[in-house]
């Protein structure tokens, strides 16, 4: 296939759509999840179920006057809520949905999502500098150095799958699972036995990546009023909301794909895109019932997580894995 | 080594057992009452403003003795009476008596507190508390009651 410039804009438009869509729906599906956890309503008067509320949350961030604090540094203020959005909406280019909806398949996928994953974390610490806060330094500090120890064993663990499947291509690591549950990598095979364990530090790394709850000291809004977004207002507030939830289905996709599987179906009947839009909107569901379960955690709390649990853990399942390799 | 592993087992299951609980509550039912849409009925121990009660023929119960007036701390009630004659048969002959008839029963409730002095000290069982609770008004006025009116209004 070759890639006209036509064709890349075309992708990048549908990317954009799709993570604009989603994280408007997001909020919504965040908000009356949260709601119905805590046994009233959410959102429900603006249209059939509150879902024109995304739509009017919209109108009104965009019509509001973008404000630039006295004294912020104000090109690293204006560039921070693209730098969250931008390479968010980038990462849709490589994702595979199904064997033919993808919009450029790279060879080198996993390591393109994780660069840019790592480019939020320099949206944030830009965020929290520029608009010259000492909320936002606090938690712009503090998101950096989580995201960065729990990059760590994410990608310990994504070099796993990558021995495993040989590949970095990610329709090629869906393609090793193909065929039903049984070979898809959550599930522990004779070469990797700790599999398992492996999809639950992943997942609870892309909850810290995406500064989730109860991950989400950038934020804290109890103790740091908004965290690194205290002085962004209007659309630059919006942008980081939609990066949020950018990054929240990129994350889902993600674990989809190296562990569940992607487009495949349980038991091998009708692969297709259903199945992965069903698997991530399960993964974001469990997301937001997680967020609006446990309390946020300390930041010594979540350090010792990374650093004492998560870290060794992942390294013996990749030396374990790596030997096993050998050996079958 | 062994307490590094149960401690994260440990943990691990608590929050399992958290997650339990919220997957539960999500399915149990709204309790949210949408309040101007729908209201819920108040209690029989809500104490509201006082109203006054009728009696079979639509009149109300108040003697006009004033009991209630000089028991409110706060000065609140204020009401007035007049003198009307009527005619009863006693043993066959018939005989005029006077009684008083209430003519005005104003309730201040801007200066209420709700104590219910005044109708515990009503010897008729001529007031009660209202489960009115839907009382916001820019105006002050509008929490001058005249509760004979109010009265009159409920019958027709």
């Amino acid at each position: 296939m070759s890639l006209t410039i036509l064709n890349a804009v075309v992708a990048v438009v549908i990317a954009i759509a799709f993570a604009a869509l989603n994280a408007a729906y997001l909020v919504w599906a965040e908000r009356r999840g949260a709601g119905r956890i805590q046994r009233r309503p959410g959102p429900n008067v603006n249209g059939p179920l509150g879902l024109l509320q995304p739509p009017a949350d919209g109108i009104k961030l965009m019509t509001k006057q973008l404000m630039i604090p006295g004294g912020a540094d104000k090109a690293l203020f204006m560039v921070a809520p693209v730098l969250a959005m931008a390479p968010a909406i980038t990462s849709f280019v490589t994702v595979p949905f199904s064997d033919t909806i993808v919009a450029h398949s790279m060879n080198i996928g996993v390591l393109m999502i994780f660069a840019f994953a790592s480019l939020g974390a320099l949206a944030i610490l830009f965020a929290g500098w520029g608009s010259r806060n000492k909320y936002g330094v606090m938690a712009s500090v503090r998101a950096v150095s989580q995201n960065i120890s729990y990059e760590i064993p994410m990608l310990i663990t994504v070099i796993t799958i990558v021995m495993m499947t040989g590949t970095m291509n990610l329709k090629e690591i869906v393609a090793a699972q193909s065929g039903g549950i049984w070979n898809w990598h959550i599930v522990p095979s004779l070469s990797s036995p700790l599999m398992p364990i492996s999809f639950l530090i992943f997942f609870i790394c892309s909850l810290a990546e995406t500064n989730r709850a109860p991950f989400d000291l950038g934020e804290a809004e109890s103790e740091l009023v908004a965290g690194f977004h205290t002085e962004y207002g209007s659309m630059g507030f919006g942008l980081f909301f939609m990066g949020e939830y950018a990054n929240i289905v990129i994350g889902a996709s993600l674990i989809t794909i190296l562990f569940l599987g992607g487009w495949d179906c349980p038991l091998g009947l009708f692969p297709g895109v259903w199945w992965f839009l069903l698997k991530i909107y399960l993964l974001i569901f469990s997301f937001i019932w997680i967020r609006w379960t446990f309390p946020r955690t300390t930041i010594y709390g979540l350090l010792n997580l990374s650093w004492k649990i998560l870290i060794p853990i992942s390294l013996f399942n990749l030396l374990l894995t790596a030997g096993l390799l050998k050996v079958f | 080594m062994g307490s590094y592993f149960s401690e994260i087992f440990l943990g691990l299951k608590s929050l399992v057992i958290g997650l339990g609980i919220t997957a539960k509550e999500f399915f149990k039912p709204v309790v949210t009452v949408s309040y101007p849409y729908e209201t819920i009925k108040m209690s029989e121990r809500y104490r509201g403003h006082i109203e006054l009660i009728e009696d079979e023929e639509g009149k109300p119960k108040c003697v006009a003795c004033g009991m209630c007036q000089r028991a409110c701390p706060s000065g609140c009630i204020s009401l007035a009476s007049k003198s009307v004659e009527y005619e009863v048969e006693v043993k066959g002959e018939m005989k005029t008596k006077k009684k008083k008839v209430l003519t005005q029963y104003n309730l201040n409730f801007t200066t209420c507190s709700l104590c219910g002095q005044c109708v515990e000290s009503c010897g008729f069982g001529a007031i009660t508390f209202s489960k009115e609770y839907n009382l916001a008004s820019s105006r002050k006025e509008d929490f001058h009651f005249d509760l004979l009116n109010r009265l009159k209004e409920r019958n027709s």
